[in-house]
């Protein structure tokens, strides 16, 4: 069977999801469940102390125990706070050592800050963490991540939240190209062809929220963004005809064919 | 009285307490939490035995929806 395996562990959806951006929690679990996804990314943030007792708690609708729960450390600047963060986390998740890291640089682009993220990720696979790293598309520092001992990297296809798509396939074709661990899309998916060619270039899975939150009908899109990476792993494996510019060969048979009628036009 | 800063804010507690009756108070018992205090961990298992200070700097998370 065709499984993508992090850390040891095979799951055999390739979507991975976030869980933010939601209506509420009832519209989370069924985008979620629609996805087929099995490794959903959850925040850490401060709870309320008290104001708000009968607060639902988002891992009531998510249980661990059904989820692969992936914290990630959206929002930090730097990678003392990274590191931080995820600590709570591991503690939060009994002791749950499966991570996404991010660092970003700039609240406007919420672009990666890599040489924070390198630091961050160092510290954190000492300490016995299994972290997935968000990245931008820079193939190097993509291989210094891996070779930290990340276990999966997860390059950018434009800007979180952007939904503008596969930006640099290229970038994105020497990462895979290079790396001994998963390579994962991560940020700036807009719809179900976005994911189908990241699957198609190579790409061992997709990880996405705003694409299928942000949409019209989330439950909608995300059952649209499961096939859409079911396709377009399945068209990886199958390996693509080469593209022929100016080579048409027809598909069906040149011989054969009924003679034209002498002296008429076409 | 001691006065601690929770989650950014100010606030003040008749006496010490361990951590388990900060929870308690704070209306936080049997929710998943983690806590940190003063930048360092307090595993669960210590919440009954470990007091806070005059001063102490916590920090309780949850888990909440994100990508």
């Amino acid at each position: 069977m065709d499984t993508l395996n992090i850390a040891g562990q095979a799951y055999s959806s390739r979507l991975l999801v976030g869980t933010g951006k939601y209506k509420d929690f009832e519209q989370t679990r069924a985008a979620v469940e629609a996805s087929g996804a099995q490794i959903v990314t959850v925040a850490i943030r401060r709870t309320n102390i008290g104001q708000n007792p009968n607060e639902p708690s988002l891992l009531e609708a998510l249980p661990p125990n059904r989820f692969t729960i992936l914290p990630n450390t959206a929002g930090c600047y730097t990678g003392q706070d990274a590191i931080r963060t995820l600590r709570l986390a591991r503690e939060l998740l009994d002791g749950h050592s499966l991570v996404k890291l991010e660092v970003l640089g700039d609240p406007a682009t919420l672009y990666p800050n890599v040489v924070e993220t390198l630091s961050a990720a160092q510290t954190l696979v000492k300490e016995g963490f299994h972290v997935m790293v968000y990245t931008s598309d820079d193939p190097i520092i993509a291989k210094q991540l891996e070779e930290i001992g990340c276990v999966a990297v997860m390059p950018l296809a434009s800007l979180i939240g952007s939904g503008m798509g596969i930006l640099n396939p290229w970038n994105l074709q020497i990462i895979i190209e290079n790396a001994k661990v998963p390579v994962l899309v991560d940020a700036g998916v807009g719809t179900a062809s976005d994911a189908a060619i990241a699957m198609e270039l190579g790409c061992d899975g997709v990880l996405m929220n705003t694409a299928i939150a942000a949409a019209k009908d989330p439950v909608l899109m995300a059952s649209a963004m499961r096939k859409a990476v079911e396709a377009g792993r399945e068209a990886y494996l199958a390996g693509r005809m080469p593209k022929k510019l100016y080579s048409a060969t027809a598909s069906s048979p040149t011989t054969g064919t009924i003679a034209p009628i002498q002296g008429k036009a076409a | 009285m001691i006065a601690l800063t929770i989650n950014g804010e100010p606030r003040r507690f008749e006496r010490v307490l361990t951590v388990s009756e900060l929870l308690d108070q704070l209306a936080l018992t049997g929710k998943r939490v983690a806590i940190e205090r003063n930048g360092e961990i307090v595993p669960r298992g210590r919440f009954a035995l470990e007091h806070i200070a005059e001063g102490d700097k916590l920090e309780i998370v949850v888990a909440v929806g994100g990508g």
